[in-house]
């Protein structure tokens, strides 16, 4: 957002401001967009280029609820059917949710911490570039007519090259690909809240939404490598022809599923911790009152974080394992409620002791805690193994899934468009639009998917690309195509919304919701330095201290600290947040881009089986990273 | 800015109207849905009744947590509410309403659970007078046979009312899942491995049968029935299945045994009896007395027979059978030959 601030906010005085500005900020043209670090301007391309692939994904389940309108339809063939709900299931988690999420990372969590940019922002910058490179691969399988068709699960064998086409590969390889992107995403996060904070802010002052991303981040570092490992051996199976997972020669198929499970499970906290993080910054600004019992959620979400990985056999109770360790998942199971009530009852609490008002964003908070207590109580449900067993894989789990992660991470998406989006584009949106937005969005969600619980219980299975008439599944399914349509009325309301607010909106000020944290003490849009004085923390919601606030602004005034010698920032103790030393960061850089386009001919090299291409991507790759590394020329004259 | 509240009392309705609109819809389903909830054995029940008791601690936690948002929204300033709203705000909500209540509840689902386990897991006792039957699912239909009995059958599986069966399951292709939800949970079929199932039916009647795991292009076309009929009933059943195919008694129908053997039906397809041994469909040898054919997909009558036999992939689309190109005598003799195979 190149914009000029319409305010001036706290910590930017003119004085600063007049420093700063030349030493931080591109100009706007090609080169700079394809070498720029700030971590906005990634944030926001995350946040867009998600947003596109939710909007595709969208329109394959729109596809499929009309197929499904009413029993025996002729809209999609058996074909067309399978390879949608393959692909919205593999964007919506893959391309969509996790990488929407990022980009509030990106965007806010350096301004949450007080930090002027991410602790490594060339490699923010490949991350952003192969997540782009990744999804348009996996994509790019509908060109030639093979998109993944066995599922975002992808169960072997149905996915072995015995049964399934090239679509898989695209699934295998864009995955491994995709995988480099969440991985140096996650490192990057960790560091970026361990060392970047502000001076004084110790970790229990660190705001619950960074909170929620570091859990996040180690989560993925952790169950990650276990989908990456079983991409790497199924696409050795279909290439090579080894056999982890051919039970006609001594392979097990079931390791699939445990490998799938083991990163799967662990990924449903993966999306759910950092949308919850969302939920504890919006309650307490909207209910004008610190959160409740701050330090329980911080435990709460770190006992999510750990727990999620003990888990994953409930995903797999119909296989046949023995009852011993199916109890035993079953019981964790159960357990990781606790966390998650916690977290609910904190955000009860301080809406009970505070004034809660309801705007749009708050809206979508009290809409996801219905939505998310109805998934989580049908989620208890699954850890009683015989009703698991008798209900898993009919249309009751996808009604629960969605529950879950449409309620209790895209509600939080939607509340932090219309919270944070001000912030980024300086202009509000429209609050009776935002309202409609929020109605129909609501109304279409359960209309959608409640019927789906009924279906379920009456025996439907999921991925089916059609049913008979005579089961008693016609009418949900007919009121579930209603909903879906509500639904997406819905979230053209929130785009439409954006896109007035961007050109029409008016200015929103540096703190519209008198909010807590302190990306409100920048102005809107935030400037590339982000703050002019690396401000002071002494609480877990610095920006109500309006003391602390008048101390940067007066520093700012006087031109103190301003630290305006090249990119410098801050780096802190880990624990404690103090000022350790100063660094120097690094600057626009081309390199990032370089990589990400190397590894992409390394993966087309792969997919197309011309291996001299991508031994050639790999050389190229290793030649940037070789490029990326060559000392800055001031430090080696140092 | 200021901050203007929505009406409140408009948005409490409209947040209970959307859900419990669905809620009210009727729960009624056809006759011949293979419902969870209209149980036909100890097993289904014991599942139904776990979900009964579930729901019921689900509502009143759902009910709860929607009444202290409402606290929460709706209060006036200085009312009776808001009073109470201030004393609830507090760590201790946190204690009593995120774990001292959850851990009670969880732990009496996990008792209730693992005292269901014993009625859903395969029977172990090795008593008299149960049936056995192997079932290997494939794509997009059902193996069955019975090995004491020596019968061979497809997509139809027959049990006596009240008599323990215990079901192997397995898959020579890809992963399936055997479910007939009145009857018991479902268990997956999974290549490479053996995997057991028991259920004894209570009544008499037909129970529908479905593929659970998703198996490729006609997943949702994999469907079976499993009859339940009077111990008489059942053994009658068996020995007329363990006769071989009925010969053929009239010319067309002698004519149409020919037009199956000549025209490439017999490599894929077996009939008892036969020189017809093929295993890669179903097995036809007992055809004329099931109710369905392809999985459950069509009705077991002449037209939809007809129409089957010369295309099809245009019902099952990826299905390994193939379309003919018979002539309208040929077909007309096949289908009183195959309508013979009772």
């Amino acid at each position: 957002m190149e914009a000029t601030p319409t305010t001036s906010a706290s910590s930017t005085a003119p004085a600063a401001d007049e420093v700063l500005r030349p030493v931080w900020e591109q100009p706007s043209g090609i080169v700079s967009f394809l070498t720029s670090v700030d971590h906005k301007r990634i944030g926001v391309r995350y946040l867009v280029t998600a947003t596109a692939f939710f909007l595709i994904a969208g329109v394959e389940a729109l596809a499929m609820r009309t197929q499904l309108a009413v029993p025996r339809a002729d809209v999609l063939t058996p074909e067309a059917f399978n390879e949608f709900f393959s692909m919205h299931g593999v964007t919506m988690i893959f391309l969509f949710v996790t990488p929407m999420l990022s980009g509030f990372g990106n965007y806010f969590v350096p301004l949450m911490v007080g930090a002027r940019d991410m602790a490594f922002p060339r490699l923010n910058a490949l991350s952003y570039w192969v997540f782009l490179a990744s999804g348009l691969f996996i994509y790019s399988s509908f060109t030639v007519g093979q998109p993944p068709t066995a599922g975002w699960f992808n169960y072997t064998p149905l996915s072995s090259d015995e049964f399934s086409g090239a679509g898989i590969d695209f699934y295998n390889l864009g995955l491994i690909f995709l995988a480099i992107s969440t991985t140096v995403g996650a490192v990057n996060f960790i560091v970026t809240i361990f060392k970047m904070r502000a001076p004084g802010m110790s970790m229990n002052r660190v705001p619950l939404f960074c909170w929620g991303v570091l859990v996040q981040a180690f989560a993925i570092i952790f169950a990650l490598p276990a989908l990456t490992a079983a991409n790497l051996l199924l696409e050795l199976q279909r290439t090579f022809d080894f056999h982890f997972f051919d039970p006609a020669a001594g392979g097990d198929p079931v390791l699939w599923q445990h490998l799938f499970w083991i990163f799967g499970h662990p990924d449903v906290y993966i999306i759910f911790l950092p949308a919850i993080g969302i939920v504890s910054s919006i309650v307490p600004v909207f209910s004008r009152r610190a959160l409740v019992g701050h330090t329980w959620v911080i435990f709460a979400t770190v006992a999510i974080g750990l727990l999620g990985f003990g888990v994953w056999v409930h995903h797999m109770f119909a296989v046949g394992l023995p009852q011993v360790t199916i109890a035993f998942f079953a019981g964790v199971s159960l357990a990781i409620t606790i966390p998650s009530g916690i977290q609910i009852f904190a955000w009860l609490a301080t809406m009970l002791r505070g004034r809660p008002v309801l705007k749009t964003p708050m809206l979508f908070i009290v809409g996801f805690i219905a939505v998310f207590v109805v998934g989580g109580v049908t989620g208890v449900m699954f850890a009683a193994i015989p009703f698991d067993q008798q209900i898993t894989d009919s249309y009751f789990v996808v009604a629960h899934f969605h529950y879950v992660l449409m309620g209790g991470a895209v509600f939080p998406i939607f509340a932090a468009i219309y919270y944070w989006l001000p912030k980024i584009s300086g202009k509000l949106l429209d609050e009776r639009l935002g309202k409609t937005s929020f109605w129909l969005i609501f109304i279409g969600f359960n209309v959608t998917f409640f019927p789906m619980h009924i279906s379920g219980l009456l025996g439907m299975p999921r991925r089916v690309y059609t049913y008979d008439g005579d089961l008693g599944w016609d009418s949900y399914n007919l009121l579930s195509t209603i909903g879906a349509f509500v639904l997406a009325l819905g979230v053209l309301a929130i785009v439409a919304n954006v896109i007035w607010s961007i050109y029409r909106g008016r200015p929103a000020g540096p703190d519209p919701w008198e909010a807590n944290t302190l990306e409100w003490a920048t102005p809107s849009p935030t400037p590339a330095y982000n703050f002019g004085v690396i401000p002071r923390v002494s609480s877990p919601d610095p920006n109500w201290d309006t003391a602390d606030r008048e101390a940067d602004r007066r520093l700012a005034a006087e031109g103190e600290l301003l630290l305006a010698d090249e990119h410098q920032a801050i780096a802190a103790s880990e624990v404690e947040g103090e000022p350790v030393r100063v660094m120097h960061m690094p600057e626009p850089s081309i390199w990032p881009l370089a990589v990400a386009v190397a590894l992409s001919i390394l993966f087309v090299g792969m997919i197309t089986q011309v291996y001299l291409i991508a031994v050639l991507g790999a050389l190229a790759a290793l030649g940037a990273i070789a490029g990326w590394h060559r000392p800055h020329e001031e430090l080696q004259n140092q | 800015m200021g901050m203007r509240p929505v009406p409140p009392r408009r948005f409490a309705s409209a947040l209970i109207v959307a859900p419990a609109a669905s809620l009210l819809l009727p729960a009624v389903a056809g006759a011949d849905s293979p419902s969870t909830l209209e149980p036909k054995s100890n097993a289904a029940r014991e599942i139904a009744d776990l979900w009964w008791f579930m729901l019921i601690v689900a509502t009143v936690v759902f009910a709860i947590v929607i009444a202290l948002v409402f606290l929460a929204i709706l209060r006036r300033r200085g009312r009776l509410g808001d009073r109470i709203a201030g004393r609830l705000g507090g760590n201790w909500l946190l204690a009593v309403g995120g774990v001292g209540v959850p851990i009670v509840i969880l732990a009496v689902v996990f008792a209730l659970t693992m005292a269901t386990l014993p009625a859903t897991a395969p029977s172990t006792q090795a008593e008299g007078g149960g049936v056995e039957i192997e079932v290997t699912a494939r794509q997009w239909f059902w193996d069955v046979a019975y090995p004491e009995q020596e019968v061979v059958t497809a997509n139809e599986i027959h049990v006596p009312v009240g008599e323990p069966v215990t079901v192997t399951v397995a898959s020579t292709d890809v992963i399936h899942s055997f479910w007939v939800p009145q009857l018991n949970r479902k268990i997956d079929a999974i290549p490479g491995r053996e995997n057991e199932l028991s259920f004894t039916a209570d009544e008499p009647g037909t129970y529908r049968g479905l593929c659970a795991e998703f198996c490729g292009l006609q997943h949702a076309n994999m469907g079976f029935l499993v009859i339940a009929e009077a111990p008489d009933d059942f053994a009658a059943w068996i020995d007329d299945q363990q006769q071989p195919a009925a010969a053929p008694a009239t010319a067309p129908q002698r004519r149409g045994e020919e037009v199956f053997m000549s025209k490439g039906c017999a490599s894929c397809h077996t009939i008892a009896g036969t020189p017809a041994d093929g295993n890669v469909g179903p097995d036809l040898t007992h055809l004329a007395t099931r109710q369905t054919i392809a999985a459950a997909t069509l009705e077991n009558d002449r037209g939809e027979l007809g129409g089957w036999v010369l295309d099809p992939q245009h019902i099952k689309a990826g299905a390994k059978m193939p379309g003919t190109d018979l002539s309208g005598p040929e077909l007309q003799a096949l289908l009183d030959y195959l309508q013979r195979l009772r």
